[in-house]
């Protein structure tokens, strides 16, 4: 039953030719980029690139100048409302929460999409939340109020409510940004199956070695356009990171994966090309 | 050992003031139950006495009787009952919608400008008019709500919301102050005090059948918008992924709220502050859902109406003590006190 939703669920997303403005400016400029199940991608990019705006824009929160957003090759409006929303999951940067709910309850919200107006949560909502708690590793905290937890403890309960949506297409803005450095690595792991598990995601980050570890694909943003787009070994070159990051960066290997290091301020950062 | 004590804590934590939902809407029930039976044996000050009185009096003139429990106390009770579960639900819908609890109709200018428009249907209308009052009222409501929206919103700051209505509601108050500089005769002045006042005092069944229709379209508009009250604790954007359309969820909150208030204060004048306090003592009792928040809060909202008004009846004073007056009196401390607690804990 669980597995025919699912089947019926979009989960290849196609941007084509997307254009977002703000204020006469092109904050997001001709995206095209086609993300498929199975793979874990990285959005990446200094501050500013676009990141954010992007993600926003495939979840449909903000309108497109030119272009389209795709669910399995049907425009993403053409979609009815519900199947999009229990399709696609999105993780905002914006954590703030303001009623003290129970962790409990929160992450419960995330079965809204699949409740109809009048339904109340049954025994396999029950199930799917309780494995969400599990996952994100915040069952310890599911009586706490939401309000009392730490940054990172939110985070990680809002990845939670995330999960507990059952999306086929997951979309998380900064998901490890504020976690320690096990939580940042147990989230990746917990993205990093569901990608290989049959469905689309993609990962606004920073931390450049765990992208390059983690991820599957990376696609570099820079002042609203994809200006690389590939495996991590492929993208995280010294010559783009000095060109789009402006750091000098140390990259070496250990037992055969990548790791970044950014060391210095590249002195070549304000001369024009 | 440390993953217990603190299961065992999260427990505790769990529950400490929240209650059984069914328990709490069946103990309302019974409240309010128990009110209305009082409300209806409740006379003006000493003058017509309590229930000894009412049977005394059935006894001898059971005709007067009968007169003064169903076209005195009744159309009072049950205006009471409508007006309070009206303004508690509004006030839980627009927390819930605008993320912010010191949200309330009379606060944020609905009221008054419910009272603007029907002093506006009263001021240019003529006598026999009197049943387009309500629509005044709900065309203040709602011109006053959507400008709130635009004003303040977006902005979850508590300030700018607070603000805006202090805005809208010196407005109303001006243009109020003009209808009543320019009341053509002094009774008219002292009807539109009526509206500005409050109270359920000398009003007919026609009252109820004008206002009641017309509230129960916005408590339907209203709670149509519980599940998504419940997603919006997530903010706007991650309710809008979950499958909301948060321009109809918004359009139903404002037009529901216009309903119910506007109807509410046409027929009543402004009461203050019943919108802000029940949905207030409810919220920890329903573990601060803001779904869950909307029946209780209905109830509530009855009840202590209702309440305050007999208290308003009991209390034997030569004039009548109106109920808008007596909420406004307690509510604004409690307003205050309120402001004061959350720029503590949220800057």
């Amino acid at each position: 039953m669980t597995q025919l939703k699912s089947q019926l669920m979009p989960s290849k997303l196609h941007l084509e030719n997307v254009t977002v403005r703000y204020d006469g400016t092109d904050v997001v400029s001709h995206v095209s980029l086609d993300f498929t199940p199975g793979v874990l991608v990285g959005l990446i990019g200094a501050n500013g690139a676009g990141k954010t705006t992007l993600l926003r824009a495939t979840a449909g929160l903000t309108p497109l100048e030119t272009g389209e957003v795709r669910l399995d090759g049907k425009p993403s409006s053409s979609w009815p409302r519900a199947v999009r929303a229990r399709a696609l999951g999105y993780l905002a940067q914006d954590r703030s929460v303001l009623w003290p709910l129970t962790v409990e309850r929160l992450v419960a919200l995330g079965r809204l999409p699949h409740l109809g107006p009048w339904d109340t949560p049954g025994l396999e909502d029950a199930v799917v939340v309780d494995r969400a708690l599990t996952d994100a590793d915040v069952a310890h905290l599911a009586g706490r109020a939401v309000t009392s937890l730490s940054g990172g403890e939110l985070t990680r309960v809002l990845i939670a409510r995330l999960l507990a949506g059952e999306p086929s297409i997951l979309l998380a803005d900064e998901p490890v940004s504020g976690l320690d450095p096990a939580h940042r690595l147990q989230v990746l792991q917990i993205f990093r199956k569901l990608a290989h598990t049959g469905r689309s995601v993609v990962v606004v980050m920073h931390d450049l070695t765990l992208a390059a570890r983690f991820c599957d694909r990376l696609v570099l943003m820079a002042e609203g356009h994809v200006v690389a787009d590939g495996s991590p070994r492929a993208v995280l070159t010294p010559k783009t990171l000095s060109r789009f990051y402006g750091v000098n960066a140390q990259i070496t290997e250990h037992n055969g994966e990548l790791m970044i290091v950014p060391w210095g301020l590249d002195k070549n950062l304000n001369t024009p090309d | 050992m440390h993953r217990e004590t603190s299961d065992a804590m999260a427990g505790a934590r769990r529950g400490h003031r929240e209650i059984n939902t069914i328990a709490l809407m069946a103990g309302l029930v019974a409240l309010l139950f128990a009110l209305v039976f009082l409300s209806l044996f409740t006379g003006r000050g000493t003058v017509t006495g309590g229930l000894g009185d009412v049977f005394s009096l059935w006894q001898r003139d059971p005709d007067t009787a009968w007169l003064i429990l169903s076209e005195v106390r009744l159309p009072r009770t049950v205006l009471a009952v409508l007006v309070g579960a009206s303004l508690g639900l509004s006030g839980a819908v627009l927390q819930g919608l605008l993320r912010n609890p010191l949200a309330e109709p009379a606060l944020l200018g609905a009221s008054s400008s419910a009272a603007l428009g029907a002093v506006t249907v009263f001021y240019f209308g003529v006598g026999g008019m009197s049943y387009l009052l309500p629509f005044g009222g709900m065309a203040g409501t709602l011109i006053a709500t959507a400008l709130l929206l635009i004003l303040g919103g977006r902005s979850q700051d508590t300030l700018t919301l607070i603000l805006a209505g202090v805005a809208i509601n010196s407005l109303t108050a001006a243009l109020t102050s003009l209808a009543l500089n320019f009341a053509p005769s002094p009774y008219a002045a002292l009807e539109i005090v009526f509206w500005i006042l409050g109270s359920f005092a000398d009003r007919t069944l026609d009252h109820v059948y004008m206002s009641a229709p017309l509230m129960i379209i916005g408590w339907g508009l209203l709670i149509s918008t519980r599940r998504a009250l419940e997603a919006l604790t997530l903010g706007e954007d991650t309710a809008a992924t979950m499958g909301f359309n948060l321009m109809s969820v918004k359009l139903r909150a404002i037009v529901g709220t216009a309903f119910c208030v506007g109807a509410a204060v046409a027929v009543t004048g402004v009461v203050s502050f019943v919108g802000l306090v029940v949905p207030h003592i409810l919220r920890p009792l329903v573990g601060y859902r803001p779904g869950r928040l909307l029946l209780p809060s209905t109830l509530g909202g009855a009840v202590l109406m209702l309440a305050a008004d007999i208290g308003v009846r009991a209390i034997s004073t030569s004039m009548e003590l109106k109920v808008g007056v007596v909420t406004a009196l307690i509510g604004a401390p409690f307003f205050l006190h309120l402001l004061v607690v959350l720029r503590r804990t949220r800057p």
